[in-house]
């Protein structure tokens, strides 16, 4: 149910957004850097939150770990197994939230994803993007 | 095999649409839109019990249909063709009203490894009755690995197969399967998922010696929301309904009611009158057509497309290699880039292909992937549409650098 209503709410707040209007191409440098070469991959031991969200679509898995220090995203790494978009995404938006406060991370909102990767995507492929988000809900949450 | 894609309007209003993903579901030839909407323009009315001639027309076309099935098919008995809403409800029938009823615990259902989610979810919901689901496994030409599948033969009371694999393409041998297990000792009731091969193939039900045949109507050229449900006449009286209602009963008190004749029994409620109509007007398309011609042509469009891909480097193809006993359905791998950026850069080209686990989970797990890309052909493609499929994916490796 949870699970569910996380979803359904991030892809709601995306689809009533009209302020994406973004550039093609899909596959852009910073989405195919982020694939090749991303950033904060791997698995942090003893780690504070260790979980797996998936996208059954696509077959798209994620596994996030990470520790929260004195209020903050001390550390976080991802592997993924999936798509492009999926993994680029995670790379990036790891990238952005490390070290930040918990109470600022809680404010992100979905489209603050969609535009740090700078490119419009169809509702299916919102999803990929969006699945790194909803892990990190899920573990700061926790 | 002339092009018939000016058949076809969407081909018109898309000029661009390379449309490779066939085993989803077909496009509809005009005169399958046509039949649903002359149904509405000129004939709409509920059909059965009507007693003014609008219903008795109405009735009369829908019940044409079920003659034309039944002939397709290779049966005199139109009665034993049940209308479902799909494949996936046609194998739900037998599970429920069938193996749920005559299998007993320690019983075993033969599946294969290569099976849509459709013809393995109904008989795992069997698994609470104690009744064994069992896979035969695939090898690594994407073929069926019957003969060295060990299983004690004599508690085999159904057997439920793919008869084209909506991933890899591979045609299997019915017969000889089904005859193995038969000489093996097993008196097992046949089930045959006709969804993929009957759209491309001529499906006999004596020639396959099978017990029930399942497919569904929009994947042979006709509207979504049918699917049939064939079985010999005596096993339909033995089958209890899926669904209860309106029109299936003879008789209703307020303690209990009864049921009617076959093929009533199983159509409770009102069935998708327009959408049968419009699955005779595919069935007369494609008997014009003639399936000899159909299966002549694929099978050279698909040699085509195979050695295309034989010339592509970097790309797994996954399934029978040769033309022969495979049809036009091509699942690939290109090195680790995800199906799902195969398929949107395809898009972007005006080709439509599928990517996914294309609802075949253990078979992908039998691959050792998540997810593939598919190809599919039906025979409104064309060399060209091969073509460009092939210069799609040179574009997929320009831009992941593969």
């Amino acid at each position: 149910m949870r699970k569910q209503s996380l979803w359904i709410a991030a892809l709601l707040s995306v689809a009533r957004n009209d302020k994406i209007n973004m550039e093609d191409p899909l596959y852009r440098e910073i989405i195919l850097d982020n694939w090749e070469n991303p950033q904060n991959y791997g698995v942090i031991k003893n780690a504070d939150f260790d979980l797996t969200e998936n996208n059954p679509l696509c077959g798209d898995e994620i596994r996030l770990t990470g520790k929260i220090q004195d209020g903050k995203l001390g550390e976080i790494a991802f592997v993924s197994s999936g798509c492009a978009i999926s993994k680029a995404s995670a790379s990036i938006f790891t990238e952005k939230i490390k070290s930040l406060e918990i109470s600022k991370i809680k404010k992100f909102i979905p489209i603050d994803v969609l535009e740090e990767l700078g490119i419009t995507l169809t509702p299916a492929r919102t999803k990929c993007a969006l699945l790194i988000y909803v892990a990190v809900k899920k573990g700061i949450n926790k | 095999m002339k092009n018939l894609k000016a058949d076809f309007p969407i081909f018109k209003i898309r000029p661009d649409l390379v449309y490779l993903d066939n085993s989803a579901t077909s496009q509809k030839p005009k005169v399958v839109i046509d039949a649903v909407s002359n149904f509405y323009k000129s004939n709409n009315s509920n059909i059965h019990r009507g007693i003014y001639g609008l219903s008795q027309h109405a009735t009369e076309l829908f019940e044409n249909t079920r003659k034309s099935i039944a002939e397709f098919i290779g049966t005199q008995t139109s009665q034993e063709i049940i209308f479902t809403s799909g494949t996936t409800e046609s194998v739900n029938l037998v599970a429920v009203g069938y193996a749920r009823k005559y299998l007993k615990e320690g019983d075993i259902i033969v599946l294969s490894e290569m099976e849509h989610h459709s013809n393995i979810v109904p008989w795992l919901m069997l698994r609470e009755k104690g009744i064994q689901v069992v896979f035969i496994p695939i090898n690594k030409e994407g073929e069926l690995d019957y003969k060295n599948f060990k299983v004690d033969y004599k508690k085999i009371k159904l057997i439920a197969l793919t008869h084209v694999s909506n991933v890899l393409g591979t045609i299997n041998p019915i017969k000889e399967i089904v005859s193995f297990f038969k000489q093996n000792g097993s008196n097992a009731k046949v089930l045959v998922d006709a969804a993929q091969s009957i759209p491309h193939l001529k499906i006999n039900v004596k020639d396959l010696d099978c017990d029930f045949l399942v497919f569904s109507s929009h994947k042979m050229l006709g509207p979504t929301g049918v699917g049939v449900l064939w079985a010999k006449r005596e096993l339909l009286e033995k089958i209890d309904p899926l669904v209860f209602g309106s029109h299936m009963i003879e008789r209703v008190t307020k303690e209990k009611a009864t049921w009617t004749a076959i093929p009533d029994k199983f159509e409770a409620g009102t069935r998708n009158i327009e959408g049968v109509i419009g699955l005779g007007a595919a069935i007369d398309y494609l008997l014009n057509i003639g399936l000899e011609t159909i299966e002549k042509y694929e099978s050279s469009l698909t040699e085509y497309a195979l050695s295309k891909f034989k010339n592509l480097e970097g790309i797994k193809l996954f399934g029978p290699t040769d033309s022969k006993n495979r049809l036009g359905v091509f699942s690939f791998a290109i090195g680790d880039i995800h199906p799902h950026d195969v398929a949107e850069i395809l898009n972007r080209e005006n080709i439509a292909v599928r990517s996914g686990h294309h609802c075949a989970q253990v078979l992908m797990d039998c691959l050792g992937v998540t997810a593939t890309t598919r190809a599919s052909l039906y025979f409104y493609n064309t060399e060209s549409d091969i073509d460009k499929l092939i210069e799609g994916l040179v574009k997929v490796k320009e831009i992941f650098n593969i």
